[in-house]
């Protein structure tokens, strides 16, 4: 039997979902943790651990290529690719973020520096949450993922993820977390706006009719815990001030966890391609041309 | 300028698959990957149902996603508008694959026999190791097409130097040629019928070109 449906892409799969849950994250904690030094919050441990996120992220990425010894190869071609561009800005976001890390260790302590560094790590790292989305964006042969709305998705929840690491970081860590608290309650409610309109926009031009059951079939765990759980026990966090910090934990360790999962799932299930389609049929001898089709699209 | 098309009647395709074994044996692919293949579409409900037979492939898209994205630049668009791609470049991340909406492109990153463990001769005679875990797709028999400079013939019209599907297609179904020449045989099939191309509001201005009917 022929495949003309949407079939699901079999190139990316956990390690590409990798990729962007480790950098997304990663990133989102450099960008918070470079906030959060104003507020008292001990930034080295963060930096370290934004910097092994993003890390994993590319050990992901590097396990998927088919040719792993070429992998240099990946700077070949900055004027048009963004994975390119992601590998030109990860290859100086990782030494900065530990150079960040390390002067502002107490082990090797040059605040200055630290100050600079942690600064502009932060900007390549928005820079670098920037190219992921766009390397989605650019992936023309998945409806699910190319539609624009998308981007917007990946950069909220990676500033949500990373404030959820952030939250941890203060439990353990120490430091100020009421402002994290809000602007957490703030990122889940971007994520939840901005992946309504997502689902609704990507329903609304059409697209596989598979990959929008998937979407809407992880949605309800989406919300409850990525969006309403981890509200809810930001909202607790700053009203019992007490149990504040493990709260907010918790709050973060369900931001985390609802972005991760939307990642996964819009990247290793929801990747229908593109399928085959007839715009009519032909005329066959005496006749008429007849109605085209699109088999397995929504509209 | 040359920009190589290929032009598919649908009016006359009736689903042989010789195209498709053409293309295998030409390009000596493995099991489970066609660079041609030619889909049988229903259509319609009962009783007013239709089948067409679609050859697709590698559309040559003069804006082509795979070669946007490539990050090694070993997706390139030829001056005569064919898309290759250099295997010694590729990592085989796959990003190209994800971005063809055609989804002519394919991975292999297992060697693959057609009948159990043991190869039979001609494919240990034609195994080519660079093409292992590497993106791989229909190139229009680029090395034909590189021949006809050589030898002054015209591809699309000489044989040798046209496309093996072109060459086996029974049916005179599909055509080749320049469709930056005025004179050409796919510009004037162009010019006489009506024509479509797969999923062109992606905007990739494919190469191939469909003909449902005469003008």
């Amino acid at each position: 039997m022929d495949r003309i449906a949407p079939w699901h892409q079999v190139n990316w799969d956990w390690r590409a979902a990798g990729n962007f849950i480790g950098g997304g994250s990663g990133t989102g904690l450099v960008i918070l943790a470079a906030v959060a030094t104003a507020q008292g919050v001990t930034y080295w441990p963060l930096g370290f651990l934004g910097t092994l996120l993003v890390g994993i992220g590319l050990f992901c990425v590097w396990l998927e290529i088919g040719r792993p010894w070429r992998a240099l190869h990946v700077f070949f071609h900055p004027q048009t690719s963004w994975m390119t561009r992601e590998a030109f800005v990860s290859a100086i976001l990782l030494p900065v973020t530990v150079l960040a890390a390390v002067t502002a260790s107490p082990y090797l302590p040059m605040p200055g520096v630290a100050v600079g560094a942690m600064w502009l790590a932060a900007i390549l790292a928005a820079v670098y949450l920037f190219c992921q989305a766009r390397i989605l964006h650019g992936s023309k042969g998945i409806p699910a993922w190319r539609h624009p709305a998308l981007m917007p998705v990946i950069m909220v929840t990676g500033l949500a993820e990373g404030c959820g690491f952030l939250l941890l970081g203060t439990a353990i860590f120490g430091g100020s977390a009421l402002w994290a608290l809000a602007l957490l309650i703030g990122l889940v409610l971007g994520r939840w706006l901005s992946w309504r309109r997502y689902l609704s926009e990507l329903t609304a031009t059409g697209a596989p009719t598979k990959a929008l059951a998937v979407l809407n079939g992880a949605t309800p765990m989406i919300n409850n815990v990525g969006h309403f759980g981890a509200a809810v026990f930001a909202v607790l966090a700053i009203i019992w001030v007490d149990a504040g910090p493990w709260l907010g934990a918790l709050a973060g360790l369900l931001a985390i966890a609802g972005g991760w999962w939307m990642k996964f799932m819009v990247i290793a299930r929801a990747a229908f391609n593109q399928g085959f389609a007839l715009p009519m049929t032909p005329v066959r001898g005496v006749g008429e041309a007849g109605p085209g089709d699109k088999p397995g699209w929504s509209a | 300028m040359t920009r190589y098309v290929m032009v598919a009647d649908l009016r006359r395709c009736v689903g042989c698959q010789t195209c498709t074994a053409a293309c295998k044996h030409a390009n000596a692919t493995p099991p489970g990957v066609q660079w041609r293949q030619v889909l049988d579409m229903e259509t319609g409900t009962y009783p007013q149902v239709q089948r067409t037979f679609v050859p697709v492939g590698c559309m040559h898209c003069a804006d082509p996603p795979c070669e946007t994205v490539c990050p090694s630049t070993a997706t390139k668009i030829r001056p005569d508008g064919i898309v290759s791609i250099d295997y010694d470049l590729c990592i085989g991340c796959g990003y190209c694959a994800v971005a063809c909406p055609y989804q002519a492109r394919h991975i292999v990153h297992k060697r693959d026999l057609a009948y159990g463990n043991e190869a039979m001769a001609h494919e240990d005679q034609r195994h080519d190791e660079g093409r292992m875990s590497v993106a791989m797709k229909c190139n229009f028999c680029q090395d034909r097409i590189d021949t006809a400079k050589e030898t002054g013939q015209t591809p699309g019209i000489d044989p040798e130097v046209t496309p093996a599907c072109v060459n086996a297609c029974l049916a005179d179904a599909l055509h080749f040629g320049d469709k930056d020449d005025p004179d050409s045989n796919v510009n004037q099939l162009l010019a006489e019928n009506q024509t479509f191309r797969m999923h062109e509001d992606l905007g990739t201005d494919p190469g191939f070109y469909y003909i449902w009917d005469k003008k």
